[in-house]
């Protein structure tokens, strides 16, 4: 496990509490401890931890706490509400300037991912009816600007660049007059990366800025980014002055403390994420999945949303009987694959649920789409019987569903031992979902 | 004053008084106290040690302190930086200069961390060398990740094997490897296309490379270098983690040291995974990579250049 969820340790924490009635303040800073290694290990700057847990930490004595039946729930439930809100609101949106064109230009550190973003940006602007300009403004990473040229190509917008220019401000300044001309309405504008300490590239950006004027400056950051994030923001922001932000990378497994980090130094609003290398890969920012996500309790709104739009309640509440009985079978199995595969695909399913961060484990469990059908197949070529109980079916059972499926032994072998493992899992869950009495993690198919 | 407002000032304070930290706190304080702890502690935590080792490394000072090896904040910094030093020095690799070449190094990590430009420096630090160098365009996937090789191929002066942007990664490889064979150079650098660790495919295309380059000669790679930008915090835990899991990495290359960031995740990924730092990125010039100095980068880690 990699992460083991903060929801899950203060579940502990306050375990030992249980029966005594009351909460002391020695009992709650337990808890904060529990809050604060769980904002550090998701790389939230240690001042901006330690300010947020004073203010969790004044809201938490007051009385509400003390008279919760569910601590551990009620601390995790202020944490998240107050995470949530200082990450801000929603503000997936572009300042469209009312006299065209509206000028956008991207900054940050080298490898943040500017130039994808870039392009991510212009493909969406596009969907909406735009008519975006890219501009290649990084003059100095060898091979910067064909990589948005090959990007322009692809989504079939322009690019803007003068290879053999030294000067980025008037690049920029023409790539304007350009757009003008040719009635493009959005010039995103592609910077070089540079450090937050280098007064000569700090300068240049300055320039651009003063020349193009740009409706909205975007500051670009790696969701990775460590405790550095507040200094590398607050530069950006004191010498240029950033408009919104966009975290990029994280489809991978970053908790993003740094998302908390950044809107704390500048207060400028996180207006989209990245979550992916493909060029439609560009999200609005959800400050409520981002806060679990930081807490280490996953993506469990995504999950919940999703899971309410595909389940069906009555089946859920039948199935959580039969778990409870111990009584889920194969058939309840491919019920729930066909179910499950509504929502996406199984890693990403799995990837959003608390405590599951480590994929490697889940290897077994992963489904695809080719080996749904022979999944299906497999399961109707056995007997009442054997779904039932498949602890019956040995060697010649095997072969003889493997021959009526038209699949491999092995097929069938791996199913079992995949049905074993989601039985596994399931009930992992749902031990979860008992140690945390009311509230838990409910999910609706649970 | 809101929350934001507080913060800044706090912040402001923290950087001010942050390069001589650990300086201003020894003349600071007589004893050793609770509040000296605290902040050093702060040291630790902003340098992305993490709390984890942080923790580790705290309880040591108590150890020390209770032992009297530690009597003043004067012998504080000598035995932190010691515990600190030794963490990075576990499993520091014997040089083998034994093996045959070519002498195989395969470089890898996530998107943007600064792959392609350590194989331009790495290049040119073995061409300085005297050595004969090859280098292979295994990103065939980011757009322009082939040109900007070739770039770096053309400044330091050497070939660059390469196909088309899409084709298969092994392939590339695979060329390189009978390139460098045929032409008995002394080394070859693979580059590969940045991937997230926890994309399992393109994990699974990693084991693929690696396989095919010690098909073709035997106790290749000799090196697989991964990659880590010093700006990462903890992830780069992770990352060490899932990436040695996918190929046996021999060393990481800690960049963007020129910044701001200290990069002191490597201690937990030296002291906990054993996996040493073999190289610093300090630029993004031809020379602007250094070995790393496990001394050096604990006096960094406090401030003190
Ligand atoms: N400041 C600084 N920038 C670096 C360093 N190493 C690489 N870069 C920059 O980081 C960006 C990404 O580097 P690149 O080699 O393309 O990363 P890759 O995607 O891992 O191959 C480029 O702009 C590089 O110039 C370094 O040590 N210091
Ligand atoms: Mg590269």
């Amino acid at each position: 496990m990699v992460f083991e969820g903060l929801a899950d340790k203060l579940q502990q924490t306050f375990k030992k509490l249980r029966g005594r009635g009351k909460l002391s303040e020695n009992d709650i800073n337990d808890a904060m401890r529990e809050v604060r290694v769980a904002l550090l290990e998701a790389d939230v700057n240690f001042k901006v931890a330690k300010d947020f847990i004073a203010q969790i930490k004044s809201r938490a004595t007051g009385q509400e706490i003390l008279q919760s039946l569910t601590p551990g729930q009620h601390v995790v439930k202020i944490v998240n509400e107050e995470l949530t809100a200082l990450l801000g609101g929603t503000q997936s949106r572009i300042t469209i300037s009312s006299r065209p064109p509206t000028v956008v230009m991207l900054v940050g550190l080298q490898g943040a991912g500017k130039t994808t973003t870039a392009g991510k940006l212009a493909s969406l602007l596009k969907k909406q009816n735009k008519r975006p300009l890219l501009v290649a403004g990084d003059i100095y990473r060898p091979a910067a600007i064909k990589q948005l040229q090959v990007l322009g190509e692809q989504l079939q917008i322009p690019v803007f660049a003068k290879e053999d220019s030294r000067d980025p401000v008037a690049i920029a300044k023409a790539a304007v007059e350009h757009a003008i001309s040719y009635a493009n309405d959005v010039v995103i504008i592609d910077t070089a990366g540079r450090l937050h300490i280098n007064e000569t590239l700090m300068q240049e950006l300055k320039s651009i800025k003063q020349t193009v004027k740009p409706h909205e400056i975007m500051l670009v950051v790696d969701a990775m980014t460590g405790q550095d994030a507040v200094t590398v923001a607050d530069s950006f922001n004191q010498e240029l002055g950033i408009d919104g932000i966009i975290l990029t990378k994280l489809d991978g497994d970053a908790r993003g403390g740094a998302a908390l980090s950044i809107k704390a130094v500048t207060g400028r609003p996180i207006k989209f994420v990245g979550m992916g290398e493909k060029l439609d890969a560009l999200e609005p920012f959800h400050p409520d999945r981002m806060a679990s996500r930081i807490l280490g309790m996953g993506d469990i709104l995504s999950l919940i949303e999703k899971a309410e739009t595909t389940i069906n309640l009555e089946q859920a509440k039948e199935l959580e009987k039969k778990l409870r009985r111990q009584e889920f079978t194969l058939d309840d199995f491919l019920d729930q694959l066909r179910q499950v595969r509504k929502m996406g695909s199984m890693e990403q399913i799995l990837g959003m649920l608390p405590g599951m961060g480590n994929m490697k484990k889940l290897q077994d469990a992963k489904i695809d789409e080719k080996e749904l059908v022979r999944v299906e197949a497999i399961i109707c070529s056995m007997t009442k019987k054997e779904r039932r109980d498949p602890s019956i079916i040995n060697g010649s059972r095997r072969k003889r569903i493997s021959l009526g499926s038209g699949t491999k032994v092995q097929d069938v072998n791996r199913l079992l031992k995949q049905f074993t493992e989601a039985k596994k899992m399931m009930k992992r869950f749902q031990e979860m979902q008992k140690s945390g009495k009311k509230g838990g993690f409910k999910l609706p198919f649970m | 004053m809101g929350f934001f407002d507080r913060l800044k000032t706090g912040l402001e304070k923290t950087r001010k008084n942050f390069t001589d930290k650990i300086d201003q706190l020894i003349s600071g304080y007589a004893t050793i106290d609770s509040e000296f702890l605290e902040d050093l502690e702060a040291v630790l935590l902003s340098a992305d040690i993490g709390i984890q080792t942080t923790n580790k490394l705290m309880a040591s000072i108590n150890t020390g302190i209770r032992a009297k090896e530690i009597r003043n904040p004067d012998e504080l910094r000598p035995y932190l930086k010691t515990k600190i030093e030794e963490m990075l020095l576990k499993n520091v690799p014997e040089v083998d200069v034994s093996t045959e070449p070519p002498r195989v190094v395969l470089v890898i990590g996530v998107n943007g961390v600064g792959k392609t430009t350590t194989i331009g420096k790495l290049g040119n630090f073995y061409r300085e060398k005297g050595e004969t160098v090859l280098l292979a365009a295994g990103d065939t996937f980011r757009a322009a990740a082939i040109e900007q090789l070739e770039i770096w191929g053309k400044r330091i002066g050497v070939d660059v094997i390469k196909q088309a942007t899409g084709s298969d990664p092994a392939a590339v490889a695979f060329d390189a490897v009978q390139a460098a064979k045929a032409r008995k150079v002394d080394t070859l650098i693979i580059d590969t296309a940045g991937r997230l660790h926890t994309k399992t495919n393109l994990m699974e295309e990693l084991k693929k490379i690696n396989r095919v380059i010690s098909r073709e000669i035997p106790g290749a790679p000799h090196e697989i270098l991964l990659v880590l930008d010093a700006t990462t915090g903890q992830n780069a835990i992770s990352q060490a983690k899932l990436f040695s899991a996918a190929a046996p990495v021999t060393g990481v290359v800690l960049t963007k040291l020129d910044g701001t960031a200290k990069g002191g995740v490597v201690v937990s990924i030296g002291g906990e995974l054993g996996l040493p730092v073999l190289w610093i990125g300090v630029g993004e010039g031809i020379t602007d990579l250094r070995p790393f100095d496990p001394r050096e980068f604990a006096d960094a880690l406090f401030g003190d250049k």
